[in-house]
């Protein structure tokens, strides 16, 4: 029989986080499909980045606060938490409480909180800022400055702003998040900005923007595997690695809410919700995945270790 | 192999008779290679020439359908490996597994009556699949009846007990359901029955590719065309490999005894449904033509029929609905009026609500080329101009006595803008999720009709 093996010219970077601690991790590296394991070489396996918050997320669902009911507002004890009992490689802190329309932190204070988690646990760290506009900036550059040398992973730099965390990250030593709304060229163009900046892509890792499950997850789908099949065929400047932001897209929508009998068990629906979101952008290429749930976090981690067994 | 242009052009007429609709036996010869006509639209191709090209002209991946009637399902004729080149085009089917010595038939009914309706398609399960469980074959075979009769849906028939086959393919056989022979050791006798009955048969293999082709090659020759494959692989790895392979091996490779659709099952492993909801996922992404469900629970419907409508869309357009004025609940003049854009799916979770919220409502749909609130606005298509001719071209000033128009509240920034553009009127910010639009309507709503600012 004669089924071909794909081999590619292209294969992507690997990017290292937290270089200098014994829990560092790399990603990315691979020079074949997602989890094609059985045509390429996969040096490092896809990771789960536990979210959590500088403040209180009172926004998020129930189901999501629950299981951390005691470390909410506490972000310290929550990042602690989630490394000692449930044994995370990574997490990501969003800094929700700077947003000018949530509580208003200060740059300072959020520079401060990361480096305190930073001292508490030694797993790479995602710094997620408010979201584009001034304040990003300020709060970014203020964190990528205190976390020196720490080879963080800052998000998100956008077409419209990505100079100034371009520049701290250079001047620090940290990677970012280059964040495209869904779209091919839009990445490419934002790496080549990037790159122009003379910012290695070794430092890059792509956010194609996620849609949720039933919520354009299909365009997040399909353009992850455009973007890596023209990364593999050999286009350098799509050869990052993915992240997808997962949470938040999951935890706000209508079947993750409603209490519909007909539905079938609320909560187990949400973190399946959860789960299905996760686990398809793992196939088409996910190198890390956001996510909140304990039990989706545990569920799409079995799926990546039988996956990586090859 | 798949037949060049030159190749089938030497076993037709060359009469050029255009009967065909092409000028040319050629031309005809052409399009025939590149797939593009069937060989069945030159009435004069001789036998010979039928059998050559009736292979080679074959879909790479064989249609098989199973069931009858409205409830029949087609799988196979894939075209692609990925969604973005061609829409995949026959979605998964979705089975979930009984037992015939459980409930099965009152569960089988159970299973059936859910149906949701979501972003215009309905969703529901497309088959059941029956194991028999014991050695008592008449059991299995009336069950089975029951089952077909009771819910008319397309069965997945699971013995290792070629005497319960029959006697099950006895009852149903002419519903056309499919059969999964459990033990190999019993499988020249299923064969058999199969081919009897004229059903399609699952050829599982014993371990790796190279030995279900051999299979195949056994039940081909035996006379059975409808076939379907189960790789029997043995981890989610193992799973995503095969399926990835014999989707390649039929599109790419031309091997045509893997050119089947293929079956995967997700159990349950005992302990919790994850692996069998991971499992599942990983069958709907990775080519699986049927997916058989062990414990089956109804809060894992939505989630995996969702994921299937995702992969299952049309990626190059998106489902629009007709922009124009929607009533819902029979509105009338002092309805509130709300707005919002033409992708299926924005139109589908906003006027489910409303209907949820139980107030009347007149729903004006803009042409936003199918594209979600943020998108529209994000590329112009949902701005204030566009929303204000809109509501001017509707005519629906003459049915309202009132002039309030509520908008998406993710879009909140337009909202002066567009009291701008509609001289007049008041434009009021909704919520951002259309989940909360009930209870907008129902508290906010009687304030902002009552209030005297927004009056014609
Ligand atoms: C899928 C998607 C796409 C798909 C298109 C899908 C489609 N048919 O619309 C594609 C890939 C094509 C796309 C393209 C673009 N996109 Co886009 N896309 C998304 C994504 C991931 C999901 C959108 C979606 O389907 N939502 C689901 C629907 C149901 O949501 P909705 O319509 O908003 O409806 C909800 C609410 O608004 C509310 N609601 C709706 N109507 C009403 C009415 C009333 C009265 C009320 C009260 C409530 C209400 O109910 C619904 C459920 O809660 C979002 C990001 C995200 N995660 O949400 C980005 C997003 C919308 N896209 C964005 C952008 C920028 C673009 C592009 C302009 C990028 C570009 N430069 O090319 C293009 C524009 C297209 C073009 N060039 O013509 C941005 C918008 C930026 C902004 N906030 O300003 C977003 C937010 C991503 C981001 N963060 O950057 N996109
Ligand atoms: S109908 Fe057949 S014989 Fe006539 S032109 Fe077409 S291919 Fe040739």
């Amino acid at each position: 029989m004669d089924i071909p093996l794909e081999k590619h010219k292209g294969k992507i970077r690997t990017v290292e986080l937290r270089k200098e601690s014994p829990s560092g991790l790399a990603i990315g590296g691979q020079d074949c499909l997602a989890l094609h394991l059985f045509e390429g070489s996969y040096p490092n396996k896809p990771v789960i980045a536990w979210e959590i918050t500088d403040t209180d997320p009172s926004k998020w669902l129930g189901d999501v606060r629950k299981p951390y009911k005691d470390v909410l507002g506490d972000p310290v004890g929550w990042a602690k938490m989630v490394r000692e009992e449930h044994g995370a490689k990574i997490i990501c802190l969003n800094l929700i409480g700077t947003d000018p329309n949530k509580d208003d932190k200060s740059p300072e204070e959020a520079a401060s909180l990361l480096k305190n988690i930073l001292s508490a646990i030694d797993i790479p760290v995602i710094v997620k800022g408010p979201g584009p506009g001034e304040k990003q900036n300020d709060v970014l550059a203020a964190c990528a400055e205190a976390a020196s040398g720490q080879s963080c992973l800052f998000a998100a730099a956008v077409e419209e702003q990505y100079k100034t965390l371009v520049a701290s990250c250079m001047a620090y030593g940290h990677a970012l998040v280059a964040e495209t709304p869904i779209d091919v060229n839009l990445c490419k163009q934002l790496n080549i900005l990037i790159s122009d900046m003379n910012l290695s892509l070794d430092r890059v890792v792509i956010d194609p923007l996620t849609g949720g499950l039933g919520y354009g997850l299909e365009y997040t789908y399909s353009v992850m595997e455009r973007i890596r099949l023209q990364a593999l065929g050999g286009d350098e400047m799509m050869q990052n690695p993915f992240i997808c932001f997962i949470g938040d897209e999951v935890w706000k929508v209508k079947e993750v809410k409603a209490d519909d009998p007909a539905w079938g068990d609320r909560e187990k629906r949400a973190i399946l919700w959860e789960i299905a979101t996760a686990t398809s952008l793992l196939y088409s290429g996910a190198d890390i995945l956001v996510m909140r749930h304990p039990e989706a976090i545990k569920a799409v981690n079995e799926a990546i270790d039988d996956l990586m067994k090859g | 192999m798949a037949l060049t242009g030159l190749q089938i052009f030497k076993l037709l007429p060359n009469t050029n008779c255009g009967d065909c609709g092409v000028p040319t036996c050629l031309a005809f010869a052409m399009k025939l290679a590149a797939k593009r006509v069937e060989l069945s639209k030159c009435p004069h191709a001789s036998d010979e020439a039928k059998a050559a090209l009736g292979e080679a002209s074959a879909p790479p991946i064989r249609k098989i359908a199973i069931g009858a009637g409205e409830n029949m399902a087609t799988v196979g004729e894939e075209l692609v490996m990925f969604r973005h080149d061609k829409t995949f085009y026959h979605k998964t089917v979705i089975a979930p597994l009984l037992h015939d010595n459980n409930n099965a038939v009152d569960e089988a009914k159970t299973l059936s009556s859910i149906v949701v309706e979501r972003a215009g398609e309905v969703l529901k399960i497309d088959a059941i699949a029956l194991q028999q469980s014991g050695d008592d074959g008449e059991h299995f075979a009336k069950t089975a009846q029951a089952i077909s009769s009771e819910t008319g849906l397309p069965l997945i028939l699971i013995s290792g007990d070629p005497d319960g086959m029959k006697k099950a393919l006895d009852l149903v056989g002419d519903k056309r359901p499919l059969v999964y022979p459990m033990v190999n050791e019993n499988f020249d006798g299923m064969t058999a029955i199969a081919k009897e009955k004229g059903v399609p048969i699952v050829v599982a293999g014993p371990s790796g590719l190279d030995g279900l082709i051999e299979r195949v090659k056994k039940v081909k020759a035996a006379g059975v065309e409808d076939i379907v494959l189960d790789p029997s692989s043995k981890s989610l790895a193992g799973s995503l490999r095969d399926q990835t392979l014999i989707r390649r091996a039929a599109l790419q490779a031309d091997i045509k005894d893997l050119g089947y659709p293929t079956i995967s099952g997700a159990l349950s492993g005992g302990d919790s449904s994850c692996k069998s909801s991971i499992a599942s996922i990983a069958a709907i992404c990775k080519y699986s033509s049927f997916l058989v469900i062990e414990d089956f629970q109804p809060w894992q419907f939505l989630p995996l029929l969702t994921l299937r409508q995702n992969i299952y869309t049309d990626p190059q357009k998106p489902l629009q609905v007709e922009p124009k004025i929607y009533p819902i609940l029979e509105p009338d003049e002092s309805s509130p009026l709300l707005v919002t854009t033409n992708f299926s799916l924005t139109y589908f979770m906003v006027s489910t609500e409303i209907d949820d919220s139980e107030v009347p409502s007149h729903l004006l749909i803009t042409e936003a080329e199918g594209q979600s609130v943020l998108t529209a606005w994000a590329a112009g298509k949902f701005s204030p101009e566009i929303i204000a001719k809109a509501v001017m071209e509707s005519k629906i000033e003459e049915r309202l006595k009132h002039r309030n128009l509520i908008i998406p509240g993710y879009v909140a920034m337009l909202s002066g803008e567009l009291e701008e553009n509609l001289p007049g009127w008041r434009v009021h910010v909704g919520p951002q999720e259309s989940a909360d639009i009930p209870a907008y309507l129902r508290e906010e709503w009687p304030q902002i009709a009552s209030s005297p600012a927004g009056d014609a």
